[in-house]
């Protein structure tokens, strides 16, 4: 029994001192706040840029395919998408973001965030791009035509009918996008960015104690992750709710 | 106000689904067309507001040769109303947003007018308290009563109707004919796909039978129906009469 208590208060003791050692000196809980918003940060932009890409791609793909007689211009362009998923959706992130930053941007003094996340949005388009697309095609054919048949031209109809339906379809899954996309941030460190992960290694590097920074990298990461999903199933609720409207 | 030529369509099989369609659909006619499963009626009458491209032959709309080139088709299709098999109304938005939609859209009526507008239709058809409903929550002939509604509110000159009432419960199928009656006297031109044939004897000026891509026969319902001369028209009325 006494054993055991001895234990426990030992390992308590041991407990507060390396936290008091990897967390509170130095500041150096400040490393990790500084990180975790640099994860946010890149995250939140590279949703956005994201986005925009995923659409504009998505729509032209789509587009494409409903073209009968398509002219060499929108040819190129189609090809250039098609190229652009396969390339970025066939090679590792990492590899993306140090071609983004030693090679696209070696010879100009880029900011690193800014190079996170230009790669990372890149990344993050081609796979929204597919999302968007599968979500235009779940619309029936039919809201297409009847936009159509009323006179509405093809970017009038896909904004103001398509896309609206198709948006709601795919809501959960871009969602989820943005989940696998706040922890693919943490090979940041890659390009020396002081995003979450790196923080926490650096700290590790400094303590030589690993096991208290990374386990609170992996808290924290834990917890964003687990909020995003609440969010995404309160919205999956939310869109059922509409539906049987 | 339609006049088609040697109209002739082909996906992208080798078959040929319209094999030389000409037809002349005057201001105020009513033209059903009747047919077997197959025979190429929803493929034209989606020539006639280029919903399909015709691979050849010519249609020409109010003087208008609208399958050239550099033909505003969005322009053409704002004067033809279509009524589809499957309604198609725009399941995120409410009944009266459907109707407003276009108008607004195009510009053609400023919000209040659009409102105003649909609001005097769904009266017309019966629906005004389900204005604000949304299709999901409205029966089957509901629903195509505003879609045709949908239609109207942008002052077509002709209507195109697909099989308006095959997707509809039996009970339900009434309501949606007693609208295009009405819609019929009030002397709006139309091209009826139907296999109501009550409806073709009571409301067609013409009646076409299409079989195989083709127009095998035309007549005014009386003789359409009493006197049919084309074998294939005969063994296809013995079918379903
Ligand atoms: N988009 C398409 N691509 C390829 N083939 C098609 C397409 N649309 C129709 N077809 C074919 O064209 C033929 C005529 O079809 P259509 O829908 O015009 O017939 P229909 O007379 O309207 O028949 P139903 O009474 O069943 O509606 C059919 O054999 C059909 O399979
Ligand atoms: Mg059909």
């Amino acid at each position: 029994m006494s054993f055991i208590i001895r234990f426990i208060n030992n390992f308590i003791d041991n407990f507060s001192d390396k936290f008091y050692q990897n967390i509170i000196a130095e500041n150096r809980w400040q490393l990790i706040i500084k990180g975790l918003l640099i994860t946010l940060e890149v995250t939140f932009f590279a949703v956005l840029l994201g986005i925009v890409i995923g659409f504009v791609v998505a729509i032209i793909r789509s587009t494409y395919e409903t073209t009968v007689k398509p002219n060499l211009l929108f040819k190129i362009i189609n090809f250039i998408s098609k190229v652009y998923l396969t390339v970025i959706r066939g090679t590792p992130v990492i590899i993306q973001l140090l071609i983004v930053y030693f090679v696209i941007f070696a010879s100009v003094d880029i900011n690193k965030v800014v190079a996170a996340v230009i790669a990372f949005g890149i990344n993050s388009g081609a796979y929204v791009a597919e999302i968007v697309r599968s979500g235009i095609m779940s619309v029936d054919k039919g809201q297409f035509e009847a936009g159509r048949s009323l006179g509405l031209n093809y970017f009038q109809t896909m904004i103001t009918i398509v896309l609206p339906q198709a948006l709601k379809n795919i809501l959960p899954a871009l969602g989820n996008e943005f989940i696998v996309l706040l922890k693919e941030t943490s090979v940041s460190g890659y390009i020396a960015l002081m995003d979450l992960t790196k923080a926490a290694d650096t700290i590790r590097s400094r303590t030589y104690e690993a096991f208290f920074p990374l386990l609170t990298a992996a808290f924290i990461y834990l917890i964003l992750v687990m909020i995003l999903s609440a969010g995404v199933t309160r919205l999956e609720r939310w869109l059922r709710k509409s539906d049987r409207r | 106000m339609i006049v088609v030529k040697n109209l002739h369509k082909k996906f992208n099989s080798e078959i040929e689904v319209l094999r030389g369609v000409d037809q002349h659909i005057r201001p105020g006619e009513k033209v059903v067309i009747v047919g077997p499963s197959g025979s190429g009626k929803s493929t034209f009458l989606r020539c006639l507001n280029l919903l399909e491209q015709p691979t050849q032959g010519e249609i020409w709309f109010d003087g208008q040769l609208i399958n050239a080139k550099n033909v505003d088709i969005d322009k053409v299709r704002a004067r033809m109303g279509m009524v589809f098999q499957h309604f198609n109304l725009f399941s995120h938005k409410t009944v009266i947003q459907n109707i407003t939609l276009a108008p607004i859209k195009l510009k053609l009526q400023s919000p209040e007018e659009a409102k105003e507008n649909a609001l005097q239709l769904l009266r017309r058809v019966g629906l005004e308290d389900k204005a604000d409903a949304y299709p999901s929550q409205i029966s089957g002939g509901q629903k195509q009563r505003i879609a045709i509604v949908r239609s109207l509110a942008m002052n077509p000159k002709v209507m195109l109707f697909d099989e308006p009432t095959s997707a509809l419960d039996p009970e339900m199928v009434g309501e949606v004919l007693d609208v295009m009656k009405e819609l019929a006297d009030s002397g709006m031109t139309m091209v009826v796909v139907t296999h109501e044939m009550g409806f073709a004897r009571e409301i067609a000026t013409r009646v076409l039978f299409m079989d195989d891509g083709k127009i095998l026969e035309e007549a005014p319902p009386k003789e359409f129906f009493s006197n049919p001369e084309n074998p294939r028209l005969k063994e296809f009325l013995s079918k379903i009469l």
